[in-house]
């Protein structure tokens, strides 16, 4: 069973904590700072597996971690999970955030949050592995949110294209345009979505 | 902030604030703001609101008032609510709290809802936070979903299913005749949550295991058709075909073929086939084959198959990831105890691994050197924990010396080579050892009669280099004192001599006295030691007494409270002195009560120093001698002592579930008074005990009357009660003195 996934950057600061057991509020947080300390020890070369940490479980969990540049993933299992298992599973997940993300970097993860919980909500339930085929999670993924825009409707629409313009990167434009009729302009807009 | 901003733009405030304090206000701030939009029932932002709230939560910051609001947001119809509601319930929400059984209802509706995600959402989040309650509820309806045509809510369902066979063990028989068809499943994801779930009906019930055993061959085809199968895109990972099956499929195995020959002899092909054809270049295939070779070690496999995996993990352990290296030395430690000798061939690699600069793989080999120390290689091995210990990361250090101590203790070559083991240890990382070293090693030391020259020259030398180490400058100091004229004689044949005078050890002893490095108890040590001197030395007996003297006055009062009785020892008893001191008797250490060691070297429970009775009052001697016979026919007592006219009774008065109260009684059948009559008695460590005072120290001739004794056992951990009493008197001017073991004890007057 898997106890708890986190992912935590370099400076140790929180990215997404899912525990699968429940542990107070308190607990929670002494459990990320102490899994940090434990992890942003270790060398680069060194194995993957860590044993040790005190407040998560004991002596039957192991802390099977992975760095991608400025994220530690860290996966917490007892006995019962496979250890080299979990390391493949750290990748396939990290695969899948970079398909539904396109180039993941750590500003999506951290803006994106709810987004991160669903995706992996398609992997992990409960603490056991639900689905490993990055298709099919990510086809699980599309269809919740074509719902959710369904259910936005038409009442959704201007809000979905300020985002999309804020994300967009405009270089400066000059001061003085004359655009003519602003109407045209919000329909071409309209479209590329 | 605007209360309905965005779940990006706060996190953009927050991000931007500099300080520690500055991002406590911002986020109190918004709580404050999202709290009360929480409180008017109807906004369109609820979403957002709960989503910043659960981004707060993250970073640490209370939550706990958006728990009724995930509750109304599970309710709405609208799936986007409903999706953050369930998110909201799985992070904020436990079985501790009153709103988990309030959203029940709610996961019931969803679980029939006609669209397949609000049904996932359901059963996702009754996977991740359902309570026993909740799941005794929500039974049935994941029983008619394990029907579903749908394999994407099946293998949901199914995952479901075992978390609530985790909360409530005797709802597995209603998941056990379906567990079984779903095996013909062709879905992966199904599949691989219905291995899951029989997993763990297996493991929960030895009856249902035997009900599984024969879905054996039909799991065997399963792996066969995905080993067998060419290279399929969608299970694909680096190679092999959907591996994450694999391993599950291989370890429901080896719980099925565990300690049943039918069922091990189906799964020998395959697994063979497995072992041979798997390509372990990747970590995928790693993480099949090591599954193999451990399934393989459990069941009753055949010789040649085992012969085969144990090479795997040998050429594992080789490999130069260092994750394979771990793994490997994981397996090995689960099978050493019944492959022994096969684990052996590899004692040089995993020797070498103590040496790698990783620290789990140095905790993994150090686990691994401790089991396979054996007779034959115990020299070599300690060799190599004995460097290990001096350069291992701090919290490897005190298992490591542990590890040592019992190893010494069962195939040490000979005693010296094993007292040198323990004060190498001692000397490297004595302040990791536990406490109940010192005494051991003291034993180990006065068994060695032969060694105790070369013991103590050693020790005092390890003394003189370095008195940090606590255990160490305890034992030294307890030998110094014991051994004391062998250490002046300054000759030993195994270690080269020195030659000492008096002053030299005496300004050892008082270096530790005085040291601010030295712990209470090793002072303590070191006072007794120098008093015990006094008796083996003959120059400086005075430098001796003025040590003394001078810690009657000292602080602490265990100090200070030797130091006056052994001043009292110099000055009215000086007669006893020299038997007081002498050498101790070698402590046995097969002995049942070989804790009753509290007996040597210290005061043992002994009315007669501390408190000197006013010699011999008597009591009013006939209705005690009347009120004693008659006790005597009620009462069982036993005798335990009978020699030389004086006889020993023991009574028991009491008895409840931790505390014993005895009555000895003294009797003296001679011609003679009997005079100063004392009892000293010892029992195990656990065992607290407590002499009241005795009714007399005088035994009159011919029996007429008895000297009783009262005692009280204190046993809160209900050891076996054993004691040692001595008894001495005096008669006719001879001092007389016995010891006599009691192991039984007779039951008391009524239970």
């Amino acid at each position: 069973m898997i106890k708890a996934i986190l992912i935590f950057n370099n400076h140790g600061k929180p990215r997404l904590s899912k525990f699968y057991e429940h542990y107070n509020e308190d607990i929670e947080q002494q459990i990320i700072r102490e899994t940090f300390h434990l992890v942003s020890k270790r060398d680069e070369n060194v194995c993957n597996f860590l044993e040790g940490g005190l407040l998560i479980g004991g002596s039957d969990n192991k802390l099977i971690y992975r760095h991608y540049a400025t994220l530690y993933f860290v996966f917490c299992v007892d006995s019962a999970e496979s250890e080299l298992g979990i390391l493949d599973l750290i990748q396939v997940f990290v695969e899948t955030l970079d398909k539904c993300f396109e180039n993941v970097c750590e500003l999506d993860l951290i803006f994106h949050v709810d987004k991160v919980h669903h995706i992996l909500a398609e992997m992990v339930m409960g603490g056991m592995v639900l689905e490993t085929n990055m298709n099919e999670i990510i086809t699980q993924v599309d269809a919740q949110v074509k719902m959710e825009r369904s259910e936005a409707g038409i009442a959704g629409a201007p809000a979905r294209a300020v985002s999309a313009v804020k994300n967009m990167n405009l270089p400066e434009m000059p001061k003085n345009i004359n655009i003519g009729d602003i109407s045209i302009k919000v329909n071409l807009l309209l479209q590329r979505l | 902030m605007s209360p309905s901003v965005r779940l990006q733009e706060m996190i953009r405030v927050i991000r931007s604030a500099r300080t520690q304090g500055e991002e406590r206000g911002l986020i109190q701030k918004e709580c404050a703001a999202i709290r009360a939009q929480f409180r008017q029932s109807d906004n369109g932002a609820r979403t957002h609101n709960l989503a910043k709230l659960l981004y707060v939560h993250m970073l640490g910051y209370p939550a706990h008032f958006g728990q009724m609001e995930c509750v109304r947001l599970i309710a709405s119809p609208r799936y986007s609510e409903k999706r953050i509601g369930y998110l909201g319930a799985m992070m904020l929400l436990d079985e501790k709290q009153d709103a988990s059984l309030l959203i029940t209802n709610s996961i019931k509706n969803d679980l029939s809802h006609s669209s397949q995600h609000v049904q996932s959402l359901a059963l996702c989040t009754l996977a991740c936070m359902g309570s026993a309650e909740m799941c005794r509820d929500l039974a049935p309806e994941i029983e008619r979903l394990l029907g579903a045509s749908d394999s994407y809510i099946k293998k949901k369902a199914i995952l479901c299913a075992v978390h609530i066979v985790r909360k409530i063990p005797e709802l597995g028989e209603l998941y056990t005749p379906l567990a079984c068809s779903l095996l013909s499943e062709k879905n992966h994801g199904v599949l691989h949550s219905a291995v899951v779930l029989i997993t763990e009906l297996c493991e929960r019930n030895p009856d249902t295991l035997r009900q599984f055993r024969k879905t054996v061959p039909e799991l065997v085809h399963i792996m066969k058709g995905l080993i067998m199968s060419g290279y399929s895109p969608e299970h694909n990972v680096a190679g092999i075909s959907d591996p994450f099956l694999q391993v599950r499929i291989l370890r429901l195995l080896r719980i099925l073929g565990r300690c049943n020959d039918a069922a091990s002899d189906a799964m020998n092909d395959l697994l063979a086939q497995v072992a041979t054809n798997t390509d372990s270049s990747k970590t995928a295939g790693s993480a099949v084959l090591y599954e193999t070779v451990l399934t393989v070690m459990d069941i009753r496999s055949e010789s040649g198959l085992r012969v085969l995996a144990v090479n795997i993990l040998g050429r594992f352990l080789l490999n130069n990831d260092r994750n394979i290296r771990y793994i490997s030395m994981t397996s090995l430690q689960k099978i050493v105890q019944t492959d022994h000798t096969a684990v052996q061939r590899h004692r040089g690699t995993i020797v070498d691994c103590l040496k790698d600069q990783d620290a789990s793989v140095k905790r993994r080999a150090l686990e691994l050197s401790l089991a396979l120390v054996s007779a034959t290689n115990i020299r070599t091995m300690m060799k190599e924990l004995l460097v290990f210990l001096s350069t291992c990361p701090p919290e490897l250090r005190a298992h490591t010396a542990s590890g040592i101590f019992i190893a010494a203790e069962r195939y040490a070559p000979s005693q010296r080579w094993h007292i040198d083991t323990i004060l190498h240890v001692l000397i490297t990382a004595g302040g990791d050892v536990r406490d109940e070293t010192v005494p051991n090693l003291i034993k180990l030391i006065t068994t060695a009669s032969e060694l105790h020259c070369y013991t103590v020259l050693k020790l005092y030398r390890a003394l003189i280099t370095d008195i940090s180490q606590q255990s160490l400058v305890q034992v030294a100091c307890w030998c110094i004192g014991e051994y004391g004229d062998l250490l002046l004689k300054g000759e030993c044949d195994d270690i080269e001599p020195m030659q000492l005078t008096e002053d030299d050890v005496l300004d050892a002893l008082e270096t530790v006295l005085q040291s601010h490095m030295s712990s209470p108890a090793s002072r303590a040590f070191a006072l007794t030691a120098t008093m015990k001197l006094s008796t083996r030395i003959t120059n400086n007996v005075d430098r001796i007494r003025s040590i003394v003297s001078i810690y009657g006055s000292c602080i602490d009062v265990e100090l200070q409270q030797r130091a006056v009785e052994y001043n009292a020892l110099f000055k009215k008893y000086d007669h006893m002195r020299a038997a007081v001191l002498e050498r101790m008797p070698v402590i046995d250490k097969s002995s049942p009560g070989d804790t009753l060691g509290d007996l040597t070297g210290e005061v043992t429970k002994d009315s007669s120093l501390s408190k000197p009775v006013p010699g011999g009052s008597t009591l009013p001697l006939e209705p005690a001698s009347q009120a004693f016979d008659l006790l005597d026919l009620l009462v069982p007592s036993v005798t335990v002592y009978e020699k030389g006219g004086v006889s020993l009774k023991l009574q028991c008065d009491s008895q409840t579930e931790t505390a014993v109260t005895l009555t000895f009684t003294a009797c003296n059948s001679t011609q003679n008074d009997i005079t100063k009559f004392t009892l000293q008695a010892a029992v195990p460590k656990s065992i607290q005990l407590q002499m009241k005072a005795p009714s007399g120290s005088v035994l009159p001739a011919g029996g007429h009357s008895a000297i009783t004794q009262t005692v009280v056992l204190s046993n809160p951990s209900k050891t076996n009660l054993k004691m040692r009493v001595r008894l001495s008197y005096s008669n006719q001017g001879m001092v007389c003195q016995d010891t006599v073991q009691i192991d039984s004890f007779p039951s008391p007057a009524w239970t």
